[in-house]
């Protein structure tokens, strides 16, 4: 019987696992040794330059503005996303009627395809497009927002919080009703006032949430591809550039292969650093753990 | 039991709801809408809420520029086979994970597990030139068997084994008296409770592969090959300018159905999507 079960058991993790050593593992020691290569695909070269790719990356005049620009786009993200959701699950958590269709409107860009809403908010900020139009209805004047050295980073961020955030919210808003109501009576006779009351109760009770929804989002954050390359395709000059587009403009566009993968190894490090120093401040800040 | 919000405030709040609500609603609106107006109207100041002049022939054109009846058959086609071949993946391994005790078992979880570590972004190198190798760029078999296979279906394989954690041990205990053997009690008894866990990955892996956008653009090059949000960017004119209202007719083509069944299954998608905490 035991070693039925035993048998039974690989049987069924075969396909999951097999597919993680071909196609997570494999590829990603592969990128680890390719990296140790000068590798063009349309010349046909492929030769060991031990660390000369990794020289290239620390030498690479791009990769500052490129890993700054990363790093903007996931803060800005981050912060707009996480304080639009609270903001957005609180409204939604008032004993109010119709909360059920504001929720559906709110969490609605979710489900709609990618790469359609950014056309269409493509659509909607080109210079004489339908928000300047509304602004000059209004008697103002927007700015190019895809094209301006400011604006086209904002642009990207807001395209992309509005896009997800419903979900932050309804995560959000679940945390927000496993708040015992109890609590809020006792610090309301204690006289504390609705800010104490949010900060006091609301934020420690829910911060096991607020941990969750930042790793999700700052993990996603490093993933973005197609809105950069449908708004801005990386520019105004690098501006929006994030990692992997750059990635993906090295690799696929200029055909760098070896240097494609040596920055998808700093793409790794990167995310992998970030997620376990999310998961070691878990035990820092995190009230409590359900 | 807190007391009722007073009027004025319940005025104020809802005012605030309404106002938040144009961000989210208003590009559906605009993408409908100015697909169904003629080109000279799109750009029109101020900004028409609706078209003066309703058209459909950006639809038509959507299907004369491209084959784009045949890219909706792919990207359907794809995302249904992902989506059942990962759901049943993950059932599987969530199962044998959760359940079923083996040696080595915690080392083999961890390797699985290390799919959540690793973005597709970082190994998209390695694995084109893989597929590229056996003869297989430029067709649909990257954008089906990695995503069944490699990392996406690890986030459901977890999302399975922490539903069947929660499932009572005397379920099973009660199927083996019964005579049922270990695939049995996993195929007659567990699988058919997991409906809302399955449900739950069945949404998110369809809208995963529905919106895949780098891996068809760096797999594919024939047009008949691409799946809707590549050939949604391909719509232009011949001085590389977006042929406006012919994207947004396209694109209204592609997000509406599934809005539809959305408002439709809002419950099941918002639970279910909030269950597993994942980006669509």
């Amino acid at each position: 019987m035991r070693r039925r079960d035993n048998l039974v058991g690989y049987l069924l993790i075969t396909p999951q696992l097999v597919g993680s050593v071909l196609f997570v593992l494999l590829p990603l020691g592969l990128v680890g040794w390719y990296s140790l290569h000068e590798w063009n695909v349309l010349a046909g070269t492929f030769e060991f330059v031990g660390g000369e790719n990794y020289d290239r990356l620390l030498a690479d005049a791009n990769l500052p503005q490129v890993l700054g620009a990363s790093a903007l786009f996931s803060v800005g993200l981050v912060v707009l996303n996480l304080a639009l959701a609270l903001l957005l699950a609180v409204l939604l958590n008032q004993r109010l009627r119709g909360t059920t269709f504001f929720r559906t409107v709110f969490f609605s860009p979710v489900v709609v395809s990618l790469v359609a809403w950014t056309i269409v908010w493509r659509f909607l900020l080109q210079d004489d497009g339908g928000l300047n139009g509304l602004l000059a209805a209004a008697g103002a004047e927007g700015p190019n927002w895809l094209r301006g050295e400011g604006t086209a980073m904002l642009s990207v961020i807001v395209v992309q919080v509005l896009k997800n955030v419903g979900l932050n919210m309804v995560l959000f808003l679940a945390a927000l009703q496993g708040v015992p109501a109890q609590l809020y009576e006792a610090a309301e006779l204690d006289g504390a006032g609705a800010r104490t009351r949010f900060l006091r109760i609301t934020v420690p009770l829910i911060s096991p949430t607020i941990l969750l929804t930042s790793i999700i989002t700052v993990v996603g954050s490093l993933q973005v591809f197609a809105q950069i390359a449908v708004l801005t395709q990386g520019g105004p000059g690098v501006s929006t550039t994030v990692l992997v587009y750059y990635l993906y403009q090295q690799a696929f566009q200029f055909h760098h292969f070896g240097y494609g993968a040596t920055l998808s190894v700093l793409l790794f490090v990167i995310v992998a650093v970030l997620t376990l120093v999310q998961w070691r401040m878990r035990r820092r800040w995190v009230f409590h753990e359900t | 039991m807190r007391r009722d919000i007073p009027v004025r405030v319940k005025t104020l709040l809802y005012g605030l709801l309404c106002l938040m609500c144009v961000p989210f609603v208003f590009p559906t609106w605009w993408m409908i809408t100015s697909s169904l107006k003629p080109v000279a109207e799109i750009f029109a100041l101020p900004p028409r809420l609706l078209p003066a002049d309703w058209t459909f022939s950006a639809y038509a054109q959507v299907f004369e520029l491209q084959p784009f009846a045949g890219q909706y058959v792919n990207s359907l086609y794809i995302a249904l086979v992902v989506t059942a071949g990962t759901m049943a993946v993950a059932a599987m391994a969530g199962y044998a994970f959760a359940r079923i005790r083996f040696p080595g078992q915690n080392v083999l979880f961890v390797v699985v597990l290390l799919g959540l570590l690793i973005p597709s972004e970082v190994t998209i190198v390695p694995l084109f030139q893989m597929f590229h190798g056996l003869g297989l760029t430029d067709t649909h078999w990257p954008l089906i068997v990695v995503p069944i296979l490699g990392a996406p279906s690890v986030l459901a394989t977890f999302i399975m084994r922490q539903f069947f954690i929660s499932l009572p041990g005397e379920l099973e205990e009660a199927a083996r008296m019964d005579g049922l053997g270990r695939f049995g009690t996993f195929y007659r008894v567990a699988l058919p409770l997991a409906r809302p866990a399955l449900g739950a990955v069945a949404i998110f892996t369809f809208l995963h592969s529905w919106n895949l956008y780098l891996e068809p653009i760096v797999y594919l090059s024939s047009p008949e090959k691409f799946t809707l949000p590549q050939a949604l960017t391909q719509f232009v004119d011949a001085y590389g300018g977006p042929m406006w209202n012919v994207q947004l007719a396209a694109a209204s083509m592609t997000a509406l159905p599934v809005l539809v069944v959305f408002v439709l299954a809002q419950r099941q998608f918002i639970e279910g999507l909030a269950h597993t905490g994942v980006k669509g």
